[in-house]
Order: structure tokens, then sequence, then C-alpha cells
């Protein structure tokens, strides 16, 4: 199953090397690993995105508490997150799908961004599963390259009573 | 004042009476600096030494050992010594010099990234960029390499960062490291459902393993050993942690332990496991292990509960604390305990027939436990030690315990003798891991170490040749040394003597003549190159399925 851990770490040159470092050391799994600094500029913050059971996500955790650089993990999985990535995809087009693509991708609030003549690039944020359709809808038309950013993600803010 | 003298300073605010380490091009302000202050430098012959002779160090004075290597080669040979101290959960900090900032990462001469080599088997590291920043960062070291769950800390100091001139020493006094807080005492809940299943279990047994000697919980775990009269066994990194000679006492469990206490742990009830990691040697096959037994698993290390074995109660805390915690809770319900009554049932004869036991039989009476240390190499010299010694005291048996490092067990003497100058320091070694360790003589003969070096020779690599035995359909395959090597000679060169011991009535007069000379000797005792380890617990065996061999 995937996990989403939320991990603020000391932001120190190496830190991410020292992450990424333990999961291949140790064979778990990463999908996904995004890290950017925060409103302090002392912490950066990470977005792991990683596949194991229970057993295996206890050791993911216990070992990056380990880190002495790492200051606070959160399995936010079971928790109510907002979450986004970022998709850039060029897919194939001519004069005749382009309009149709378009229609298409107005569904998703995606945004056309770089238009050529037999391709264009296509924007949008989204979580997982949307970021899935966008690409599912695009393939019968020819993709020709995808990168995503990888998933980030926060916890809601407490309702009012 | 430069880095190297801030360096220094900072160091001896730790308290650092003594280094182990060898010079280097990175390095000149730092041996300058030295060379002015009370530390005193142990110059090696090789920087592996100098990790393991602090490794040796930490372990005999219970402190912080400090090693200092210079760049490029200097730090990679210090590799496999800082890796054997993080798996032993050794406290040593490492100090490299590295090449200046500016040249970093150019493949200048003698530059390696030691920080990004050394992150897996470090419990922290930390490149230098500023000399202001060591006060801090020297402090912290230390304060990380000893606390918690101990372990090496690696410090790379470019040579600009040692030229760096600073103002003044301003010592660094309250370490608060935010992301670093160990957990201490054991959660409540978990100690009084401990303390309910120990008081209620009628074949109680204890494992102590590393980290009952590193904490000094030894007292603690012995005197509920006693108030349930149930055994306690060792794991190799447990080994004096209680004393071998309490009845209750039974000796190291695991593939190559004893058959009593692999016996004793399969039938248990409970078993309450403090500081051991339950690795595969204690193990053997995960799931045949205690399946039955209900397990109390108590570590400093979070990571460790619930990596090979999954306990039933886990206590995360420091093993001292927690065994006070747990002797509360059980005094409180003491009406209600359970005995085990151990010492009335009967024990199985030890000290099989061979020359190997024997003579480490016959050296653990000579020698005063209360001053002395052995240290061990790795093979199977190191399993009849680990099985035949007797550990009175927390650490009097120093060895590679998880990493099993041919070749540690002459620096890591050299440290111990240094840390307890009046201590009998015995090496027992094979003579396969004694050429891997016997670079060492050279700082043994300048420091004029009193050092014991027992070499069992059976011209083979004995260990490797009885896996081969057990695995391979006793096809043996380079593990016997193609020459007869005269290990008396080396020792001459250096003007140490040398005691044999061919026959079993000359145990006692070796070993007494050897321990009474003033100096480093040797002890060479042949042994058959039949005589392998026995019993042992064969792969995918339950541990107390052993087999004579």
């Amino acid at each position: 199953m995937k996990h989403k851990l939320a991990v603020t770490v000391e932001n120190t040159p190496g830190v991410l090397s020292r992450v990424s470092g333990l999961f291949s050391r140790r064979g778990y799994n990463i999908d996904s690993l995004v890290v950017s600094d925060t409103e302090d500029p002392t912490v950066s913050r990470m977005t792991i995105v990683v596949r194991g059971d229970e057993v295996t996500i206890e050791q993911v955790t216990k070992q990056l508490h380990k880190l002495i650089d790492v200051i606070k993990v959160n399995d936010i999985t079971h928790e109510d997150i907002v979450e986004r990535q970022l998709l850039m995809i060029r897919v194939s087009c001519d004069h005749e799908t382009r309009g149709e693509i378009k229609t298409l991708m107005d569904i998703f609030h995606a945004r056309i961004i770089d238009v050529g003549r037999r391709s264009m690039i296509i924007e949008a944020t989204g979580d997982d599963d949307k970021i899935d359709a966008i690409i599912k809808t695009l393939r019968p038309f020819g993709v020709q390259e995808i990168v995503k950013t990888g998933v980030s993600a926060l916890v809601r803010s407490p309702k009012e009573k | 004042m430069n880095g190297a003298e801030i360096l220094v300073q900072a160091l001896l605010n730790e308290g650092v009476t003594d280094v182990f380490g060898y010079p280097g091009g990175a390095l000149l302000e730092i041996f300058d600096a030295l060379a002015d202050s009370p530390i005193n430098n142990i110059l090696v012959r090789q920087e592996q030494g100098a990790v393991h002779e602090a490794s040796g160090y930490a372990r005999a004075k219970n402190t912080v050992g400090v090693c200092i290597a210079t760049s490029g080669p200097g730090a990679t040979n210090m590799v496999t010594g800082i890796a054997t101290a993080q798996i032993d959960s050794i406290p040593v900090v490492a100090i490299t010099g590295n090449v200046a900032k500016h040249l970093i990462g150019t493949d200048a001469f003698q530059e390696i990234d030691i920080t990004g080599i050394s992150t897996p088997i470090t419990k922290h590291n930390v490149l230098v960029k500023n000399a202001e920043d060591l006060p801090q960062i020297i402090a912290e070291a230390f304060y990380i390499a000893k606390s918690g769950r101990p372990g090496p800390v690696l410090i790379d100091i470019p040579r600009d960062v040692s030229q760096q001139k600073v103002e003044a020493f301003e010592p660094w006094r309250q370490v608060d490291i935010r992301s670093y807080k160990p957990t201490i005492y054991g959660h409540a809940g978990m100690i009084k459902r401990a303390a309910k299943k120990i008081i209620e279990a009628e074949r109680l047994v204890i494992i102590a393993g590393g980290g009952v000697n590193t904490s000094g919980a030894g007292e603690d775990v012995l005197a509920l050993a006693k108030a349930k009269n149930c055994p306690i066994v060792c794991t190799m990194m447990g080994l004096g942690s209680v004393p071998s000679s309490e009845p209750h006492v039974v000796g190291m469990l695991g593939t190559y332990g004893n058959q009593e206490a692999n016996t004793l742990v399969r039938q248990a009830d409970v078993i309450l496991a403090i500081g051991t990691r339950f690795d595969d040697r204690i193990i053997n096959a995960p799931n045949l292990f205690a399946p039955n037994s209900f397990i109390i698993h108590v570590d400093v290390d979070p990571a460790e509960i619930g990596k090979n074995i999954q306990p039933d109660i886990p206590i995360v805390g420091d093993a001292k604390h927690v065994m006070a915690q747990l002797a509360e809770a059980v005094q409180r319900n003491d009406e209600k305990m359970v005995g085990c009554g151990y010492l009335e049932k009967p024990h199985l004869p030890v000290v099989p027939d061979r020359i190997v036991p024997k003579v480490l039989d016959a050296l653990s009476k000579l020698v005063d436990p209360e001053k002395s240390f052995y240290t061990t190499d790795v093979g199977q010299h190191q399993v009849w030690a680990a099985n035949y010694l007797k550990c009175e005291r927390p650490h009097q048996f120093i060895s590679s315990c998880g990493l099993g490092t041919m070749g540690y067990g002459v620096p890591a003497a050299v440290g111990a003798q240094v840390a307890c100058p009046d201590s009998t320091v015995v090496v027992i070694t094979g003579d396969g891991s004694f050429q891997m360790g016997m670079y060492e003589l050279g700082t043994i003969m300048e420091q004029d170490l009193p050092v014991k070096i027992l070499l069992f020779n059976n011209h083979t690599l004995g260990m490797v040749r009885q896996l081969q035995y057990h695995y391979v359909g006793k096809r043996y395959s380079n593990v016997k040394f193609g020459c007869a090597i005269d290990f008396s000679k080396i020792f001459e060169a250096y003007g140490f003597n040398t005691y044999r011991i061919n026959s079993e009535d000359e145990i006692e007069d070796a070993l007494k003549a050897a321990l009474a000379d003033p100096k480093c000797a040797l002890i060479e005792c042949v042994v058959p190159m039949e005589d392998n380890c026995s019993p042992i617990t064969l792969a995918g065996a339950n541990i107390d399925d052993m087999v004579e061999c």
C-alpha cells in the first residue's frame, strides 16, 4: 500500500542524500520524494510516497527518525489531507485534434502552456487520481513526454465547531 | 587562534586525554596544535587501527574514543573501523582532515567525499565549513556519540578551516538538538504490563544484550534473575554485563552459543530481551525463534523493536532506567511472584576435551577478573572465547560482534591497554585474523604496551573451513595457508618473546610465563585443523537444534 509521509528536516546540506540513501540502503520502495524550504528557513519539508505493508512503513518511520537531521515524521496517509502534484505532458496533435484536446482538458481545468505544429504541452495540478485520469485521456492522441513533480500534501485545517 | 587550535580546545573541553591518529597533509595544523596540547596522540600504523583502538579504548574506559586520519586514503582506511563501531554501538568520534573547501569536488590530491561514504555507517557526520562552528559541532558530536544508542560520529575538517583565524575559543555549554531527543525512560503502561508478565512467568528467560553492558544495567538484571530464580543468557555483545561466575548466568545463546542457553530460550514462556537487536546469530531462523513465547523487548533504539522479532510488549528506553522501573513495578506485587526454580534444575557440564577451550579456561583462572580485558578477532577462536572465557565485568569482553571484522583484536587491545594501563589485556586471535591486525605491533612496541597475544594457530581460516565443511560438502577452497609462518620471528623483530603451547601439559606454564613477561608477548598454541567449533546450530534450524561437529 502507498503511504504518504510528511517529514520535517533540518535545512542542512546533505540532508536529502541522507534520506534518499536510507531508502536505497534498506531496500524501501520510494514512489516520490518532494523537498522544499518552508516558512522557517532552518527547516525543510519532504513529502515522501513509499510503498509497503504496515511493518515496513513502521520501520521506514523509525529509521527516518534515527537520522539526526530529521525533526519529525508523520504518516498522513489516513489523515484528512489535501494533496497536489504538477503534471506537464507533451501530447501529439495536429490541426484536427487540437480542438478536441482543448475541450477535454477544460473538463480537468488543465491549461495548454505551449503549442507547436505537431505537439503541445499541457499543465495540470491535482491529486493522483486526477493526474492519472488526464494521462489516460490523452494517451490515444500520443503522449510524447511526461514530467511530474511528485506529491506534496498538507493536513486540512481543523473545522470550526 | 586557528581552527585546529579551536578543535583541540573543544576536545579538551570534552575531557579527551588520548587520541589515536595518523598525520597527513590535510592535518598539518591539527597535529601542530596537538603537539602543544596535553592530549596524548598514539601514533598508529594504519588508520583502520586508529578506529579500532578508539573503539577498544571507549569500551574499556566506558567513554568516547577519538581517532584522527588525514583526507583521502586516510579517511577511507577508517571506513571498516567506523562500520565496526556502528553495528556494535560504540561511541567513537572520528576526525578526518580534508582538502581546502575550494578544492572539494575537484578530485584534488587525496580528496574523498568521506561524509558521503560514511553516511550509512555513522550515527551522524558533519562537514565543517566554518571554524567558528567547531565548539558546537564537537560538543554535539560527543553528545550524539555517547547518548541514546551510542555510535560513531565523523567530523570532516577541510584544511582551510583548520587554518582559519578565530578570535577565541568559546566553549559550547548547552547541547540541545531539537531533532535528537533519545527516550530514556520506559512507557509507564508498558512497564506495568511487563511487570505483571514477569511476575506470572513460570519459565522466564532474560536475554542480556550489549545494551546491558553499555548502560551498566547488569546488577539490576541479575537482581531480577535472583528474585525470580530464572536464567540469564547473553548475546556476544552482552557477555560480562552479568558475571559469568553467577549460577543464574548460562552463557551465550544463538547459532554459536551453548545448548543449555538455547534450550532454555526455546522452552521459555516469557522472554525478557534487554538491549539486543535479535540479530540473525541470535535467532538463527526468525520464523522458528520462540514462536510460543511471550516476548518483552527493551531497547533504547525504537527502530530495533519489531525489526527482526515482533515483541508482545515493546519498551523503548535505556536498559538501566527501564530495569529500575521494572524492579519497582515488580516489587509492588512481590507476594504474587512465581519462582522459576532454575537453580534446582540439573545443568550440563562444560569445557569440552579440546585444546582451545582448555587454554581459555586456564587463562580465565590465571588473570584477575577485576583487572583484565579480553579482545578477540573473528573466527573459531572468537566463538570459543565467547563460550569459555569467564567474563565478570561489563566490557571485559571486547570483540567485533556485529560486523565480524578480522583484524579487530590487536588494535582493540591497544586501545584497552592505553585506557587501562594497569590491566592485563589479552588478545585472543587466530593465524588468519592476526595477519590482518599485526601491523599494530609497531604501535605496541613504541607505546611499550604489555598486551598479550594468544594466537591459536591451525594453519587455516578455520571458520570459513568449518562453513565449507557444513555447507559445501567439505570441499575446502582457499582456506589453507600454503606456507608455515614463524610468527615468533615477527615478534622477535619488535623485541617481544614467544611462549608456546604444544600440548595440554604446557598450558599453565606457558600462560603464566607470558603473563609475567613485562612486555608484549606471543603465546602460540598449535590447534588441529579439524577442531571445529562445537556444537553449532545450522542455517534454518531451531536454535536449540544444535549439532556436534
